[in-house]
């Protein structure tokens, strides 16, 4: 039944990978990132993680990819007649060696002979987000803290970036 | 139970997908979404191994990845919108202000 559910999400997340960076209208592929981080939550719940599979959804889905959304709407793109870049055929055959190196590495290591995960030592007798919880709040407190200071200098920086600034002359031609 | 190497399968072949959807684009936006694919394959590399060794410490690691790319979202964002206004285009082949 996991095997089963782990090969649905699995083939899913590469799909609709594709179809992020392949399809022509960006609305198409900010919806197919959004099946993309649907499934990956999925797989997340297989690996017994349910609180990231949870903040996967609450914050990509939900405030990340609407915030790409609400952009998209407020920009009004035009399809482009040419949406591939030139490069695409170096670019494929550099992606494709990259993918067969990584692979190539991996089975090469002792990581694949280990085979099975080993249950039991998984399973803990507290719930996943309380254990997550206390790693946060002991171990990492300092980088949670750097991440609090992250994110609000992130905040200041786009409110800074993205404010129409007063131009004195009417008419200022666009650089280019 | 599922190998671990399956999951690093899958995220490889994600991360890979996002690196060449970065380097095919010519939409600023396409590839931002690229990086976020990227991301989220490290995000899964992570709580397997997490799974893997019974320890919590990757699922905390990619709980302030996602934090960060929440954080590059906006800027990102910001940084589109800004340069929409000002060339309104959002090609990044257009955009070539710096180059030599």
């Amino acid at each position: 039944m996991q095997t089963i559910f782990f090969f649905y999400f699995a083939f899913a997340v590469i799909v609709s990978s594709i179809f992020t960076i392949g399809l022509r209208s960006p609305v198409y592929c900010t919806l197919a990132l959004l099946s993309t981080f649907l499934h990956v939550a999925g797989l997340f719940v297989l690996l017994q993680a349910e609180f990231i599979a949870a903040i996967q959804i609450v914050i990509y889905v939900g405030a990340v990819l609407v915030l790409y959304l609400f952009v998209l709407m407020l920009l009004n793109l035009k399809a482009t007649e040419h949406f591939f870049h030139k490069q695409i055929w170096i670019a494929l055959f550099f992606g494709l060696v990259l993918l067969v190196e990584i692979l190539m590495g991996l089975f090469r290591s002792t990581l694949f002979s280990m085979g099975k995960i080993e249950a039991g030592k998984t399973l803990s007798p507290m719930g996943n987000t309380e254990e997550v919880g206390l790693a946060l709040f002991n171990k990492y407190l300092l980088p949670f803290e750097v991440v609090g200071i992250i994110l609000l200098g992130a905040v200041i920086g786009a409110m800074v970036l993205a404010k129409k600034i007063p131009t004195s002359k009417p008419e200022e031609k666009p650089i280019t | 139970m599922i190998p671990i190497s399956y999951y690093i399968t899958v995220s490889t072949l994600m991360f890979v997908i996002g690196l060449v959807g970065i380097l095919i684009r010519k939409n600023f936006l396409i590839i931002l979404f690229s990086i976020e694919l990227m991301l989220n394959a490290a995000n899964i590399n992570l709580v397997a191994f997490s799974y893997h060794f019974g320890e919590v410490d990757g699922q905390v690691i990619s709980l302030f990845i996602i934090t960060i790319a929440a954080a590059e979202a906006a800027v990102g964002l910001a940084i589109i919108v800004m340069l929409f206004r000002r060339k309104a285009t959002t090609n990044v082949d257009e955009l070539n202000l710096m180059k030599w």
